[in-house]
């Protein structure tokens, strides 16, 4: 396990299929996140293997990548993945706090869930 | 046929696109996507049966008419025109107002009503701009032709070529954007406002005690202040990962305080790099109807504006609505996971092209006819210029404006019925 500050954020990949959310290419461009390669090494991973992050909002099973970011800090594409750890926590201004929350990543079996189950609808 | 790109605040007004072929001149990668065909909502919904349009907005129009304190939210991907109605009908059901802006730039909103903005359009960017810097923002993924039209590579009156500019790019990621800059400052997340508090304390001519602030070395802070203060036209286009840091609304409040500053020695001024195509005027129009931007609330007959209470995450986490209204938006991808869960036990309604995640949480689903290819309409680019975007092609879908309008006079007549 190590600890992390999440960041969520536009890619291009996000939004191309931005209106075609219920498609197999959206889930591509936001059901990852990317790690600084030394961590990545760290938590024992291969491309293509599962983390589980957590944060005091949340938890969520996301596909790892290695990407250019600094020890400690992991990247998920803005949408639903990135959704369930960030902060809801507006501070009075509207805005939750998507970038920069603290949490921690672990390798998983488990299954990256579909945006249907996501949202707990079928 | 001529085209405006309605996908980004740039809404770039020389595109082409030809819809028998759906092929597209000078569009980016997001605009062409954008275009493109894709799976569409076929009917008008209600509880998953199809319906027919008049059936559907009866259906909405009376969930409206008997919830105590609907939320009437989206508006950044439709026409100035749809908004309008949307502003009326908020007022008409004493409902609250709110749009995308409240989970994006609106903090900048806040920063502007302390501060006021030292601003200036794109056009005066491209034409003058020696000094750009770039800051949580990420245009090649975000505004992919925003460089090439007004910032980076861009001619103008007094820049020849690109070595007229010094592009610096200051983010906690090396995005795609760092790589095209002269100069990339990396910072440590949440660390903005304790960065740009030192970059004041430098351009005035102070010292600063710590040898690094936000991961950034003090030589390389005071070379920045250095650079910014000897610009002759200096522009600092910010993006979200300014306001949605820590800090959020003070990290702009902070900025236009430096922007202040700096216009005691050369020209600068400060702008945030607008999302959807329309974003601006889902601001523009409720402050020309009723004076605010976002988060207002009608329910005692009069506007009020708060964020604390009205904007629509705020709303959502204390279950304080009771009905949806979910116009060019798709708020059950976008918001927190709380927010969202309140979505689901209150009615939602739909106005949207696009199958989307809220589609799969609404008891009405309204298609739309989409702006800019099947429906005309006026949008504000984001440096709040009007752009009227097109019409390409006949399509059996009703605009937004033409649903809104038909259910705001079907709202009037059950109001007095
Ligand atoms: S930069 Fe924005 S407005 Fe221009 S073509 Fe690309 S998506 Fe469309």
């Amino acid at each position: 396990m190590i600890e992390v500050e999440i960041i969520s954020g536009r890619t291009i990949d996000q939004g191309k299929t931005v209106e075609e959310k219920l498609s197999e290419e959206y889930f591509k461009a936001v059901s990852y996140c990317e790690i600084n390669e030394t961590d990545f090494k760290k938590l024992g991973l291969k491309e293509g293997d599962r983390v589980k992050v957590k944060t005091e909002f949340g938890e969520v099973v996301v596909f790892a990548k290695i990407g250019e970011l600094p020890r400690g800090v992991i990247f998920i594409p803005m949408g639903p993945y990135a959704n369930q750890v960030i902060s809801d926590d507006t501070d009075g201004t509207g805005m939750p706090r998507f970038k920069g929350v603290k949490g921690t990543v672990v390798k998983t079996e488990e299954d990256v869930k579909s945006v249907r189950e996501l949202l707990g609808v079928e | 046929m001529d085209a405006v790109c309605t996908f980004c605040g740039n809404v770039c007004d020389d595109v082409e696109f030809d819809v028998n072929t759906q092929k597209g001149k000078r569009f980016c990668a997001l605009g062409l996507a954008k275009f493109r065909e894709k799976e569409r909502i076929k009917s008008p919904m209600i509880d998953g049966k199809e319906a027919s349009y008049e059936e559907a907005i009866e259906k909405a129009a009376d969930i409206l008419v008997s919830s105590k304190k609907p939320l009437l939210y989206g508006w950044a991907s439709t026409v100035n025109e749809a908004i309008r109605y949307g502003v009326l009908l908020t007022e008409k059901v004493r409902g609250v107002y709110d749009q995308c802006a409240s989970v994006c730039h609106a903090p900048g909103t806040l920063a502007v009503i302390e501060e006021g903005i030292p601003g200036g359009s794109l056009g005066a960017i491209k034409n003058r701009a020696d000094v750009v810097i770039f800051w949580g923002s990420n245009p090649l993924e975000a505004h992919p032709r925003h460089p090439t039209r007004y910032s980076v590579m861009a001619k103008g009156f007094l820049i020849n070529d690109r070595k007229d500019r010094k592009v610096i790019v200051v983010d906690v990621r090396k995005t795609k954007s760092a790589k095209m800059a002269d100069k990339f400052i990396q910072i440590k997340p949440g660390y903005d406002y304790a960065i740009i508090s030192a970059l004041r304390a430098l351009v005035k001519g102070e010292d600063i005690e710590a040898n690094e602030v936000g991961g950034v070395p003090k030589e390389e802070l005071a070379e920045l202040a250095d650079m910014m203060k000897n610009a002759k036209y200096g522009v600092i286009l910010y993006g979200l990962g300014v306001t949605q840091s820590r800090g959020r609304d003070r990290n702009i409040e902070n900025a236009v305080k430096l922007i202040q500053l700096l216009n005691r020695y050369a020209r600068w001024i400060i702008w945030p790099m607008r999302g959807h195509y329309n974003v601006v005027g889902a601001g523009e129009v409720p402050a020309w109807e009723v004076g605010y931007q976002y988060a207002i609330d009608f329910s005692r007959g009069y506007p009020r504006f708060s964020p604390a209470e009205f904007s629509a995450v705020e709303m959502l986490l204390r279950r304080d609505c009771d009905a949806m209204l979910v116009v060019s938006s798709d708020p059950a991808a976008h918001f927190p996971r709380r927010a969202v869960e309140h979505m689901k036990n209150i009615p939602v309604i739909q106005i949207d092209p696009f199958p989307n995640m809220t589609t799969l949480l609404s008891n009405v689903v309204i298609p739309s006819a989409v702006a800019g290819i099947e429906a005309e309409g006026w949008a504000y680019r984001m440096d709040g210029i009007p752009l009227r975007v097109k019409k390409l092609v006949d399509s059996p879908y009703w605009s937004d404006e033409k649903i809104l309008k038909e259910m705001l006079r079907i709202v009037e007549e059950k109001l007095e019925g």
